[in-house]
């Protein structure tokens, strides 16, 4: 018995050692051990992100925000999408064949001139698209012999054995025609999908608004009969949205709205086919995940095969791609930059790319030193190891950076965060001139370079008004600047004294911060979320720029809930809110000062609930005009009656910094297309060759360890065969 | 004991309810349905009317807790509290607030955090016991007094410093393994060595510390003493009559553990990048999804209460004094 355990461990040790050897022998194939990925992906052609928060919504009728474009703007196509190197931002077509351009109409229905003076009272939108674009592989395509879709009858027993797309045996795909177009319009006002556009979208796009009772009536109806609930959108016509030939459909508008067109490249207007939907709706299908929100089906340049959000998304090229080129022209200096370098080369350049989970920022910075993602922003916990800033503020990667051969881009957001003054609270909001010095006078007190500087590691400029860089209306140098709270020095922009903020405070009647008609201290009421650590520092700045004018802030920090709920109601007096543009125009940034936009009064977007009626006027007349020197010249004057009024002080326009590998290539930020994906490329070879040298093992501090090991064991072990070797009389116990 | 065991189960139907009943009440002192609505409907351009709609189509535009409108047994049955969680005690935890098949999520998340959360038991286990075994046996000399010493700095350092300097460490400078991630089957061997070692390391400082205590107590008893004098060594005292008898404490510490392994742990699976339950709950709060919320702590008073049982089981079996009735 003894014999055959001894010679069944000696066998065990054979194998533990043979194993032993095969991972060393493995190891010193050059490859690193600390890389991620497997073995054959080292050679291919792939991409490697990551994302921090899994996607809430990939279905284009639901989907609205930045961490969900990532991966449906690679997989969609609406009709338009934005130059990737031009600027200002250019709409061009993408599965249309141009950009459409509105007749307009009276409201006897008589076609009117393009520069008329007249009320227009329809837009009509033609979209042509190019004949032949096909959808990536999908099951809900699949046909048998006969011609008959092979998943679009399941049962829910066939259904229970499968768990992934890939598991369905079988693909197929057809072109695209216009009715997918319509049908998604038609999605927006579907009851079970709870688009976020169809509020807005209602009043502009003719009948959607019937569209949504008619369809609710519908599924209500179809909810009596029980299971297999398709609401079959086909079956019910919307006024505004048709195909009028197999390439073209029509979308009628209520007046002019010119911001369609750039709605239009939005994943809310790309085609969604009926095929897919009968499929996603069949019974069983949704407990299984199999729905648009999780497998996307679409046109684009890549398609979704493998949706784990705890861990991993992959996309991989679409076979049935149509085919694009990388753009020959940009904007002065992108040849110099090699942005051009493969003008007209076919698109996509990447084969696959994989998005792995990364909540934490210090894992993430870590892996991208070491080669294992191409591309990465840049944390406050990382910048300083990145980014250096000079005596005079100019911002340069560190010479560890440089090294590594890494790359910085920055651009400024079109995006806006402000302080706001709630126009319906006694003390700070009205239009009295007392309550807009004393808003002026608090807008000069905060010094937001200071903030940026301290908060933002520089990453931000301030504003001078809600518009931001890159949106027409917005101006560079003296023209630019808030005269309110800034004057123009030596060529840039000096905010005013302090003292010029005091004698605003004086006028307003709050001389050394009290009330000169009570003699009781003012004392100011700032609502803000969170509250943990770090914000502390930043409250206690809030407090001080407050204090410079003698005021009192009393920071009242509550959960995003309450918070909300105070803004709906109108009982914040001062609070932060941002804004991140939908498309580049003037009037996706004005809206939110819009009277008719208010929050407690129309549960709108105008968190200050700002109403003043000459801006709303001014506000009409713009928001329908093209771009041109008579829209300018409103803006401005729109411009200079908000800066006047201050309901927001204008806070700053964030700065985003992005960090690329040298492997990595045509990286230029584009903050309004959500579709770059297609036009970036890789080098494998160079990005292997640098992981190799980047992360070879270190194992003498192995060795170090064990020899410490040994020297802590030998005395232990002394003092054991001592011990033991004594009497037990001697060992005295505790 | 069979008797025993299903009384137990009984006692746990209103603990079950209790639980559930104090989760939701929580839930709904944080969160009204209508924040709910809104964290999923999304920050721009929500209508009331959305509102409304999100929350009849979820059930969320009932009352909470006693429906004043309805008739009979329907003013509690037809009410949000009686709707989500009837469903709970068959096990049937639906779809997440944003559609999600919940069973699944579950199913799926469960494997990577039994992934390092086995290891770290069954290793912590090992390395914990032998640790306190050794300071046991040295005891009062100065290598006794050199490991107190180092376990007590080791357990007095946050578990996030672990992480990070292991990552750096290991990960970063030395280059052995992958920062963090995790792949599925044998690929997810190199990702698990990581959060292992460190979860280790920030173990034995307790775990030793107190293991140590177990076998001191021990130590200290007549029956020791008695082996000693008939002459045993103090390899066979330690291991074969200190080591079994002092396991009854320790098995009462791990046995409860055993089922909440597959509740995974938050910080480790978080850093490490590992997909497994422990960020399950912490996600579903940020999101406001009560049907995640709800239906995970279900699950882990369920895990709980049988690992109480085991617990008791357990005892029968490492200590013949003990009968359970």
């Amino acid at each position: 018995m003894l014999k055959n355990i001894t010679a069944c461990l000696r066998a065990s040790n054979d194998k533990i050692c043979l194993l032993l050897l095969l991972i060393l022998l493995g190891a010193c194939d050059g490859r690193p051990w600390n890389n991620p990925y497997p073995h054959e992906e080292d050679d291919q052609n792939i991409m490697y992100s990551s994302f921090s928060e899994r996607p809430k919504h990939l279905d284009p009728a639901r989907s609205y925000s930045a961490s969900e474009y990532q991966f449906i703007g690679q997989i969609y196509e609406p009709p338009l999408q934005y130059h990737y190197l031009k600027r200002p931002y250019a709409l061009i077509p993408l599965t249309a064949e141009a950009v459409p351009h509105p007749r307009y109409y009276d409201a006897d229905g008589n076609e009117m001139p393009d520069d008329g003076d007249m009320e227009v009272a329809y837009s009509v939108y033609d979209i042509r698209i190019r004949p032949g674009i096909r959808y990536q592989p999908h099951p809900a395509f699949a046909k048998d012999g006969e011609g008959r879709f092979l998943y679009h009858d399941l049962t829910r027993g066939e259904i229970e054995s499968l768990y992934t797309l890939a598991d369905f045996t079988r693909t197929g795909t057809r072109e695209l025609v216009a009715e997918d177009y319509v049908y998604q319009i038609k999605r927006l006002a579907h009851p079970r999908l709870f688009s976020p556009i169809l509020g807005i979208m209602s009043e502009y796009i003719v009948g959607l608004s019937a569209y949504a009772k008619t369809l609710e009536n519908a599924y209500k109806a179809l909810d009596s009969e029980g299971e297999g609930k398709f609401l079959d959108l086909r079956r019910y016509a919307l006024e505004g949205v048709q195909a009028v030939d197999r390439y073209t459909y029509r979308i009628t508008v209520k007046g002019k709205y010119p911001q369609l067109v750039y709605w239009l490249a939005m994943p809310f207007f790309s085609p969604v086919p009926v095929e897919a939907d009968i499929f996603y709706s069949q019974p069983g299908m949704a407990e299984k995940n199999f729905t648009f929100d999780w497998y996307p089906v679409g046109t684009g340049p890549y398609y979704l095969t493998v949706n784990d959000p705890n861990r991993k998304m992959v996309m991989a090229r679409n076979p049935h791609f149509h085919g694009e080129t990388y753009p020959r022209e940009g904007e002065a200096g992108d040849a110099a930059a090699g942005l051009l370098s493969d003008a007209g080369r076919p698109l996509p350049f990447i084969d696959k790319v994989v998005y792995s989970l990364e909540k934490e920022s210090i894992p993430l910075w870590n892996k991208f030193l070491q080669g294992y993602y191409d591309t990465s922003g840049i944390s406050s916990d990382s910048f300083d190891q990145a980014i250096s800033i000079g005596s005079q503020g100019d911002i340069a990667l560190t010479e560890r950076m440089r090294a590594k051969g890494i790359r910085l881009q920055t651009a400024v957001n079109t995006s806006i965060f402000y302080m706001g003054f709630n126009m319906m609270d006694p003390v700070t909001g009205g239009y009295s001139e007392r309550q807009r010095k004393l808003r002026q006078a608090i807008s000069i007190a905060l010094d937001y370079e200071e903030f940026i500087s301290i908060f933002a590691n520089g990453r931000g400029i301030p504003a001078q008004g809600a518009i931001p860089p890159g949106i027409f209306g917005y101006r560079e140098g003296q023209d630019g600047i808030n005269p309110y709270v800034y004057d123009w020095i030596d060529g840039r922009a000096v905010r005013k004294p302090i003292e010029e903020a005091r004698r605003l405070l004086a006028e307003a009647g709050y001389e050394k911060g009290v009330d000169q008609e009570t003699g009781k201290p003012l004392v100011l009421y700032f609502d803000v979320t969170g509250g943990g650590p770090d914000d502390k520092a930043r409250m206690d700045w809030y407090r001080k720029q407050f204090q410079k004018l003698d005021i009192q802030l009393v920071v009242r920090n509550t959960d995003y809930n309450r918070f909300r709920d105070k803004m709906r109601n109108g009982n914040a007096q001062i609070f932060m809110w941002g804004w991140n543009a939908d498309y580049p125009d003037p009037e996706n940034f004005f809206f939110l000062l819009y009277g008719p936009n208010g929050k407690v009064k129309y549960h709108g977007e105008n968190a200050a609930n700002y109403d003043n009626p000459e801006f709303n006027r001014l506000f009409e007349q713009m928001k329908n005009m093209d771009n041109g020197p008579e829209r300018l010249r409103i803006i401005e004057a729109m411009n200079d009656i908000v800066r006047r009024d201050a309901p927001w002080i204008w806070g700053l326009h964030p700065k985003s910094f992005a960090l690329y590998h040298s492997w990595y290539h045509n990286a230029k930020p584009n903050l309004m297309a959500n579709n770059t994906l297609k036009y970036k490329r890789i080098d494998p070879v160079l990005r292997k060759e640098k992981r190799a040298q980047w992360n070879q093992p270190v194992l003498w501090p192995l060795g170090l360890l064990g020899l410490l090991l040994v020297a802590l064991i030998v005395p232990a072990v002394f003092t054991y065969i001592r011990r033991e070797h004594r009497a037990p009389a001697i060992r005295g116990e505790s | 004991m069979l008797a025993y065991i299903a009384r137990r189960l009984l006692y746990a139907v209103p603990i079950l309810i209790g639980v559930n009943l104090i989760t939701f009440m929580l839930f709904f002192i944080v969160n009204t349905p209508d924040d709910m609505a809104r964290m999923h409907l999304g920050m721009k351009h929500v209508t009331p009317q959305a509102i409304e709609k999100w929350k009849a189509e979820r059930g969320y535009d009932k009352p909470l807790l006693y429906n004043e409108e309805a008739q009979g047994l329907s003013t509690f049955t037809d009410t949000i509290f009686f709707q989500k969680s009837v469903r709970l005690f068959a096990f049937d935890f639906g779809l997440s607030d944003d559609g999600r098949d919940i069973g699944h999520d579950i199913y799926q998340r469960m494997w990577p955090s039994l992934a390092i959360a086995v290891p770290i038991l069954v290793f912590g286990l090992l390395t914990n016991i032998t640790v306190a075994m050794l300071l046991a046996f040295f005891r009062a000399t100065y290598i006794d007094v050199t490991g107190v010493i180092m376990l007590v700095a080791l357990m007095s350092i946050s578990s996030l410093f672990y992480i990070i300097g292991g990552q750096y460490v290991i990960g970063k400078l030395l280059h052995l393994v992958p920062i963090s991630g995790y792949d599925s089957g044998m690929n997810a061997l190199k990702f698990i060595v990581l959060p292992v070692l460190v979860a280790l390391l920030y173990g034995i400082g307790s775990g030793g510390r107190w293991y140590r205590t177990i076998f001191l107590e021990e130590i200290g008893k007549d029956y020791v003493r008695t082996a000693r004098a008939k002459g045993l060594s103090e390899r066979l005292v330690l291991f074969r009559h200190v080591l079994k008898n002092a396991m009854i404490p320790i098995l009462t510490g791990v046995v409860v553990l055993l089922p909440l392994l597959f509740m995974g742990s938050l910080i480790l699976e978080s850093f490490f990048g590992i997909p497994g339950l422990g960020s399950y709950v912490i996600d579903a709060i940020q999101a406001q999804d009560f049907a995640i919320v709800r239906s995970m702590v279900f699950v882990g008073s369920v895990l709980y209460i049988i690992g109480l049982i085991l617990t008791d089981i357990s005892y029968t079996l490492v200590d013949p004094r003990i009968r359970l009735s």
